[in-house]
């Protein structure tokens, strides 16, 4: 209902502006076109100054209201995310002041220049020393941004340090699946023709025994605070990317190659809970990059904890090839009489994941 | 006088300076034969072809602007239900709310149609068909006959993308983007289906028609300047549309290359942008070894110069616009035209900053970095320089102002 009244409000404000302009049309001609068009000029030169003082005003509203709904607002939550942040907020300083004196200066301009007829027009064409002063400052805060940029760039994009965990992650036609190396700490091969979406939905290349003990989750990635944590990114179908707001990262998953990406998460999901107030705060990991009908919904969650929650986390964690082949598992041979029931407790582990 | 003759007549006759010359009240003259065919639909006079391009871009504008009131409607009221747009969209608005693939399809034609039909061919048709002949004191464009072409294929391309809209799996939903694999796999998204085929093909007729309008303003500009009007004292506005052409006769083919590798991998079993797929409901693909990035690098390399397809005209006109408003020369020609130049030149060397997420090399990453803010500095310098011309001018408000 609320609506439709607002469309009415809108339709009705255009109709009585339209009605003004008719009138004013009218009023200038029995003026005469000179006098009114002198009218006119100062109406919009003074407009000039009404515009900057609430497009200043608006400025400021807006930020008040809807400053709390963005990201900057909330401490960003990896070492990463804090560089990130730090680089926003002197970027928006800098053009900010910019922006400030530019805006200022031209409706400023307009309205203190505007026609006058006692006043002569100051020929000034060309000024090289001018130029050159606004060719070098811009020149030089550029360089300082660039710096910066490029320092941040080259510790974003450089190699994580030596204890970071590693965790494979695939994005695929609606959701995330996790792959986490084992105990040998190493990847084993994998081919996306071997890809089943029951038992492998990566591919491994069972035959690899480096791939044996490889772990396989979906939807939940769990991470440790503190520790460097190095993302190797791949998809399975089209392009998707991992977009991680809370910890300003993102990068994308190609089909075919695999690129990379690390952070340090600063802190735990239950110490962000209680800094945001929610209870249900979840680290997302929402797909940035469209990816076909299902996209709104491709969310997965980063889960991070501590290190004692992580290694609990792990050891209840089997590796995929003993899910894939449940009679490989050394823990159902002595009970190969209750075959039937392990495996159903495979297939439930598979469930949760 | 047979009809083919009647056009001869009209390319030899029918132009800016005749028009000068004998004012609006000719219609009676003997020399004037045009049906209302000639005259307002093949029209080869620069003046209505521009009409023509503002007209049709303005018609886009609206649909294309309808459009983001549609999916906007649906983003700011997720919940709510809207009875009317069922009876609208039908089965794209199943119980009043906007199905995902009708949203992403409106984004998508949305986002094509305002960034390709609107803020190319609308601005830059309309403007240097109208502005070039007039402010250079030619007669009409070098080949009048190209320029209707120009129009005619916009046309087409109009009517296809329209179309699109209407098939039974929806028109392209991937973006405007377009990013393989996504538009490549029928099988991966509904729109990827005869949605994209039309998509393609309406965007393969736009890009012969830019090419056929830009090669015109550029020859008109280099060619056809009247006595003394050096490239120096051209007016900044036909600066910029000139390097508005330039870069679009310079980049539209590569998108065309790209649109023309994507055509073949979704109909002949190519690889050049698949590799290690599986799709859910269709299992592994045979393709391997292609970098769904290239086709990125081959978009954005125009992409990117798009920018300033779009930007520069209107730059240019700000320009002559304040400088005569305010009752002075601009301040800093060379500046201006040298800042134009820059930005041009520039535009070609900053497209990977699009594709910083992509896994690029970082190395790669910091020299687009760099030069992406290097584009800053030309920029600042034009509107120091706006700021100078007004500065102790004596402003007229008028309309354009």
């Amino acid at each position: 209902m609320s609506l439709y009244l607002s469309i009415a409000i809108i339709a009705l404000i255009f109709i009585v502006i339209f009605q003004i302009a008719k009138a004013s049309e009218y009023v200038s001609v029995l003026k005469g076109e000179e006098v009114s068009r002198k009218q006119n000029n100062k109406i919009n030169g003074a407009l000039m100054i009404v515009f900057m003082v609430l497009g200043f005003v608006g400025i400021y509203v807006c930020n008040e209201y809807l400053f709390s709904k963005t990201l900057l607002a909330q401490e960003a939550a990896s070492i990463q995310g804090e560089k990130v942040d730090q680089m926003i907020w002197v970027t928006l300083i800098i053009t900010g002041i910019v922006f400030v004196i530019t805006q200022v200066l031209l409706f400023w301009f307009a309205y203190k220049y505007q026609e006058n007829d006692n006043r002569k027009v100051f020929f000034f064409a060309h000024s090289t020393k001018l130029e050159l002063i606004w060719t070098a400052i811009p020149a030089i805060t550029l360089t300082v941004l660039v710096v910066f940029g490029l320092r941040n760039w080259f510790f974003f994009t450089g190699e994580p340090p030596k204890n970071a965990m590693v965790v494979e992650v695939t994005g695929k036609q609606f959701g995330w699946i996790f792959r986490y190396p084992g105990k040998d700490a190493v990847f084993g091969k994998k081919y996306y023709k071997n890809i089943d979406p029951a038992v492998n939905s990566v591919g491994i290349v069972w035959d690899d025994k480096l791939a044996q003990d490889d772990i396989l989750t979906e939807q939940t990635m769990y991470v440790v605070k503190g520790t460097p944590v190095k993302l190797i990114i791949g998809s399975r179908d089209v392009i998707h990317d991992v977009g991680l707001s809370h910890f300003r990262l993102k990068m994308d998953a190609v089909p075919g190659i695999p690129t990379t990406m690390w952070f340090t998460p600063k802190f735990t999901t239950k110490e962000m809970k209680e800094k945001t107030g929610n209870p249900n705060f979840a680290y997302e990991i929402s797909c940035d990059q469209m990816c076909g009908n299902g996209h709104y919904s491709m969310k997965g969650i980063v889960e991070v904890v501590t290190q004692e929650e992580y290694d609990m986390w792990m050891a209840k964690q089997k590796a995929q090839y003993l899910v894939a082949f449940p009679e490989k598992d050394p823990s159902n041979v002595p009970a190969a009489a209750t075959a039937k029931t392990t495996d159903s407790t495979a297939k439930t582990a598979v469930a949760k994941m | 006088m047979s009809n083919e003759a009647a056009i001869i007549e009209d390319v030899h006759v029918h132009g800016a300076a005749h028009h000068e010359a004998h004012g609006h009240d000719d219609h009676g003259h003997h020399e004037h034969h045009d049906t209302f065919l000639t005259k307002y639909v093949f029209s080869q006079d620069h003046k209505m072809i521009a009409k023509q391009f503002l007209i049709t871009g303005m018609v886009w504008a609206v649909l294309g602007g309808l459009m983001s009131v549609l999916f906007r409607l649906q983003l700011g009221y997720p919940d709510a239900s809207f009875p009317w747009l069922e009876s609208l969209l039908g089965k794209w608005a199943k119980g009043g709310q906007i199905t995902p693939e009708a949203y992403y399809a409106l984004v998508t034609t949305h986002g094509t149609v305002l960034v390709f039909f609107v803020l190319t061919a609308g601005l830059s048709g309309t403007f240097a068909n109208f502005l070039i002949p007039l402010q250079i004191g030619a007669r009409d464009m070098a080949s009048p006959f190209m320029n209707m072409l120009s129009y005619w294929f916009f046309f087409v391309a109009s009517i296809i993308m329209l179309s699109s809209m209407f098939v039974e799996t929806g028109p392209f939903s991937g973006g405007w983007t377009a990013y393989p694999p996504l538009s490549a796999l029928g099988d991966a998204s509904p729109g990827s289906k005869t949605g994209m085929d039309l998509w393609i093909i309406a965007m393969a007729l736009f890009i012969v028609s830019s090419l056929l309008g830009g090669l015109n303003y550029i020859a008109t500009i280099l060619n056809m300047r009247t006595k003394g009007m050096s490239m120096t004292r051209l007016p900044l506005t036909i600066w910029a549309l000139f390097f508005t052409a330039v870069l679009g006769v310079l980049s539209f083919p590569v998108l065309l290359s790209g649109m023309i590798l994507l055509i073949f991998d979704r109909n002949f079993g190519t690889s050049f942008y698949l590799s290690d797929i599986f799709v859910n409901g269709v299992g592994a693909l045979p393709n391997e070894g292609g970098s769904a990035i290239l086709y990125q690098h081959l978009f954005w390399f125009l992409g990117h110069p798009e920018v300033y397809i779009i930007l520069l005209p209107a730059m240019g006109m700000v320009s002559e616009i304040m400088s005569v408003s305010s009752r002075k020369p601009i301040f800093g020609y060379m500046a201006m035209l040298g800042s134009l130049f820059a930005i041009a030149a520039l535009a070609f060397l900053v497209w990977a900053h699009h594709m910083f997420v992509t896994g690029l090399n970082p190395f790669l990453g910091s020299v687009f970095v760099l030069l992406t803010l290097l584009i800053a500095v030309p920029s600042a310098i034009k509107v120091f320089n706006w700021l100078t011309t007004l500065w102790r001018g004596n402003i007229r408000f008028t309309p354009g102002m």
